[in-house]
């Protein structure tokens, strides 16, 4: 959904009246200013936590578990109680599902994630059939920008700080266990609690980002930025800060693009992501095409 | 000072390993040999906890491995790196100290200490900013032999460290084997090497699933032992040495 001024005048109106009221416009709205407090948050902490999952080639898996929330909010609507505690349970249960098809059998890991996001979805589809609930499918599909509230934001607050603070604490260890699982286990690491730990980050980073660009995005935000950061810094801590900045920068700037341009916000996100990471793959000063170029003919 | 006593894994329903059984002592240098599919991987990895065993025990000085896992360094094969992964030189040596330092606190002095010293040793100090994917193959080894350093263990377990290094690289390792051996640590060496290349072990553990020969090399490469373990159309090129010449077919 939108943010939505409705008439191309009104766009292009305060635009003409300077950079400023551009800016400051949309801010006059109590919805804009909760909706960019939030996509400044999911901004921050998506990047942080989808940075372990490109770096374990699994990307993916953040898709998996934005299709697979679906059947703990179908339940947890019809038992009536928060649908980001049966989000998460649900979102959990397919990284579980995974892990034991994997141990079980020589299924390829993407052939695992695959099988059990469609069924995990066809489940959550059948559910909200079967209870007959009153599920805001589209705004769980695309998010719900407008409808985004202080507790919401304070929702995003905690969660983003916990997020935080688990990976500042525990930097070496998930760096070792990213890095080479089979040492970090025989250096006697737990890495099945470090597993687990990095799959319910993604989850609640999932969760979190549905009310801004919905479960379909959610990945765009899990991973663009991160990837954006990868070809720019040779680090995972700066990549991490520094997909975390373009998150927010992508975030931001979505949501003025929603406001002007009348654009679903998760659209919007999605196009500014991949805009900059356009611009690294361009620019990069190690990794740009141009800059390759240039240095290529200089040798 | 390293027991296995009987040791059997089963791996997806499969019989990899059956009742092996070792005693390896401080200051040995070990090679372990055998066909593809052996299961000299399987035993590295029984060695450090990694795969479930079905039946067996193994202990360090008598007491359970699994109880004094920081003892044991462990080298990694090279394919179970992505070396395209994030990460400068000094922060994969770092890790050596993880486990020592526990869950809640940062890399001390001491710890960087210890990691800047077993760079210096593998020369590779000067790389420590760089990118692990930037590196040579012999660099990328010397990066994880220096991790081994680092963690000040007794027992060291390679599992096929001269694949894809250069001679530079192979002499640091052999002088780091040398070294060990002369410290009184225990080297085990999962290895694809053949022929002369075996006489620097001072024992070779020849397996496919089950112990075939637990001998000096002279006495584990003979005809017999090889045909036993890879087969009999495993055929002697030159018969004027056994360790020069042999080819499995």
């Amino acid at each position: 959904m939108g943010l939505g001024v409705k008439t191309i005048e009104a766009r292009w109106g305060v635009f003409e009246d300077g950079w400023l009221d551009w800016l400051l416009t949309p801010l006059q709205y109590e919805f804009v200013r909760h909706a960019i407090a939030i996509g400044a948050i999911i901004g921050m902490i998506c990047p942080m936590v989808g940075s372990y999952l490109i770096v374990l080639r699994m990307s993916l898996l953040g898709d998996v578990i934005a299709h697979a929330v679906m059947p703990g909010l179908a339940i947890a609507n019809a038992l009536r109680i928060d649908l980001s505690i049966g989000a998460f349970c649900s979102g959990m249960c397919s990284t579980f599902v995974i892990a034991w098809i994997r141990q079980q059998s020589r299924v390829r890991v993407d052939a695992a994630m695959t099988l059990t996001f469609s069924t995990f979805f066809g489940l959550g589809i059948a559910l909200i059939s079967l209870l007959k609930t009153q599920l805001d499918l589209e705004g769980f599909l695309f998010g719900d920008i407008l409808n985004v509230t202080g507790d919401d934001l304070l929702h995003a607050v905690v969660v983003g700080g916990a997020i935080a603070i688990a990976i500042k604490l525990h930097y070496k260890e998930l760096l070792f266990y990213t890095f080479d699982p089979l040492g970090a286990e025989a250096a006697g690491l737990p890495v099945q609690l470090l597993h687990y730990g990095l799959m319910a980050g993604v989850t609640l980073a999932i969760i979190t980002s549905m009310k801004v660009v919905g479960v379909i995005l959610a990945i765009a935000m899990l991973v663009g930025p991160a990837v954006t950061a990868s070809l720019l810094v040779k680090e995972l801590h700066t990549m991490m800060l520094v997909g975390a900045g373009l998150g927010v920068l992508s975030a931001i700037g979505g949501m003025y693009f929603s406001f002007y341009w009348n654009l679903p916000s998760g659209a919007a996100i999605a196009l500014v992501i991949f805009s900059l990471f356009l611009l690294a793959l361009l620019f990069s000063p190690s990794q740009g095409i141009l800059t390759r170029r240039r240095l290529g003919h200089r040798e | 000072m390293l027991q296995v006593r009987s040791l059997s894994v089963r791996y997806r329903g499969r019989s990899v390993l059956e009742d092996v059984s070792l005693n390896l002592m401080p200051g040995e240098l070990v090679g372990l040999i055998g066909p593809n599919g052996a299961g000299k991987s399987t035993l590295i990895k029984a060695l450090l906890g990694l795969v479930p065993i079905e039946s067996g025990r193994i202990s360090l000085r008598g007491q359970p491995l699994h109880r004094l896992r920081q003892h044991v360094a462990y080298v990694p094969q090279r394919s179970q790196i992505d070396w395209d992964y994030p990460i400068v030189v000094q922060r994969v040596v770092m890790m050596a100290l993880t486990r020592r330092l526990g869950w809640w606190r940062s890399p001390d002095a001491a710890a960087h200490q210890a990691a800047r010293s077993a760079m210096e040793q593998m020369q590779i100090w000067d790389l420590r900013d760089r990118p692990i994917g930037s590196l040579s193959g012999g660099q990328q080894q010397r990066v994880f032999l220096a991790r081994a350093i680092a963690q000040a263990a007794d027992v060291f377990l390679f599992d096929e460290p001269f694949t894809g290094i250069d001679k530079q690289t192979e002499l640091v390792l052999l002088n780091l084997f040398a070294e060990l051996r002369s410290r009184g640590h225990l080297v085990l060496v999962c290895s694809h090497e053949w022929g002369s290349a075996l006489e620097r072990y001072d024992r070779l553990l020849l397996l496919n699933r089950s112990l075939l020969a637990d001998d000096r090399p002279q006495a584990v490469m003979t005809l017999e032992n090889i045909r036993r373990a890879y087969g009999e159309n495993t055929q002697l090129i030159d018969r004027r040495s056994s360790l020069e010449s042999i080819i499995a077919c």
